[in-house]
């Protein structure tokens, strides 16, 4: 915990490097866009703004990533530096109708 | 209803796992079986709470409040279970072996079932938070059918505890020389892949470099949606993406808590 706490308390080096900023929407249980371009090698700041009155779970295995995102609320997710390729991501509470991909290249 | 017992269902077996191993192993303690049921009924209020202030947690610490709140949650469980480790290395095998504690023992088994409220409390709080999330956006939803996932939840539940339970028995029914090592073992992988878990936070949240991510990929071999993924996750910390920093934590809190255990059960005296 010691330490833990140490890291926190240090100023993080890459928090001041100004990340890209991409704007995902989930309305309707649906992301949108469901397709977001990135540039492979960088590392991007995802704004998911969540319109709908229930909560979500942007999920994603193969970006590594878990996050809550309230109903009616706004969240931030950093992604990357990724090598270029499809990464999928998902609303896990509404999988059906909440699938993504992001495409570094 | 299948797909919302799915996920009930891994947000449960994580936390009954961690309760089944741990019911067995301080199953000598006395007082344990009280101090882990308060621990899933705190749990269970405070993943209520924790899931009605989501959007507060979130927007703390400029949108990183959640990734800040679960590593700090992780990280108090990871020395919750170090502790408990070490100090069953040193009074563990004596309690194993007698079925009756010793009145020395019973003091200070006072504070490692504390230890043991505490573990199980907030792996309850973690896993909770997120079903009742999930329950309440079924709830609130307009959409019909919502009977039948909310009985998807519940035998989402019943089966995740099923697996705790049956953990647990298996454990308890070991020869008692396996037991201990066989416990031990277990709670030490569980608070390394839980350093590692609050890694991948701390990454999440851009406060730790993720070194090389991924290190492997083995998401075709291994799913972490199948079963198998699934408790390898919870049990050994499994991931098919990890970070390199998630590597290095769990690595360290194996060796950190090996050590201590180690020096514990090579000095029975010690402390007094």
């Amino acid at each position: 915990m010691k330490y833990l706490l140490l890291i926190l308390l240090l100023p993080s080096p890459t928090a001041v490097a100004d990340e890209e900023v991409y704007t995902l929407l989930i309305k309707d249980h649906r992301f949108q866009p469901a397709e977001i371009t990135i540039p492979a090698g960088k590392k991007i700041r995802l704004l998911v703004d969540n319109q709908d009155p229930t909560p979500e779970e942007f999920e994603s295995h193969s970006l590594n990533r878990e996050k809550i995102i309230a109903g009616k609320s706004k969240s931030t997710i950093y992604i990357g530096p990724l090598t270029a390729g499809r990464y999928g991501f998902e609303g896990e509470f509404n999988a059906k109708t909440a699938q993504g991909v992001i495409i570094a290249q | 209803m299948l797909s919302t017992a799915i996920i009930i269902f891994r947000e449960v077996l994580e936390a009954a796992l961690i309760i089944g191993i741990l019911a067995a192993a301080t199953r000598n303690i006395s007082g344990s079986r009280r101090w882990l049921v308060a621990g899933v009924i705190t749990g269970l209020v405070g993943s209520a709470m924790v899931a009605a202030s989501t959007d507060v947690i979130s927007s703390f610490a400029d949108g990183i409040g959640q990734e800040l709140f679960n590593a700090m949650v992780l990280g108090i469980a990871v020395f919750m279970l170090a502790w408990h480790n070490i100090w069953m290395s040193s009074h563990g095998k004596v309690l194993a072996m007698s079925a009756s504690t010793m009145g020395n023992d019973i003091r200070e088994g006072r504070s490692e079932t504390s230890a043991l409220f505490l573990i199980v409390g907030l792996a309850v709080l973690r896993e909770g938070s997120e079903s009742v999330l999930f329950l309440y956006g079924i709830a609130a939803s307009e959409a019909g059918g919502k009977s039948a996932m909310l009985l998807g939840g519940l035998s989402g539940a019943l089966i995740g505890a099923a697996v705790g339970y049956g953990i647990y028995a298996g454990l308890v029914r070991l020869p008692v020389r396996w037991f201990f090592s066989a416990t031990s073992a277990l709670v030490l992988l569980l608070a390394a892949s839980m350093a590692s878990q609050a890694a991948h936070f701390l990454i999440q949240a851009d406060l730790l470099p993720s070194l090389a991510a991924p290190l492997w990929d083995t998401s075709t071999a291994l799913p972490e949606q199948t079963a198998l993924g699934m408790l390898l996750h919870t049990l050994v910390g499994y991931d098919s993406h990890p970070a390199g920093m998630q590597l290095v934590f769990y690595v360290t809190a194996l060796i950190i808590i090996s050590i201590g255990m180690y020096l514990a059960s090579n000095k029975k005296t010690w402390g007094k």
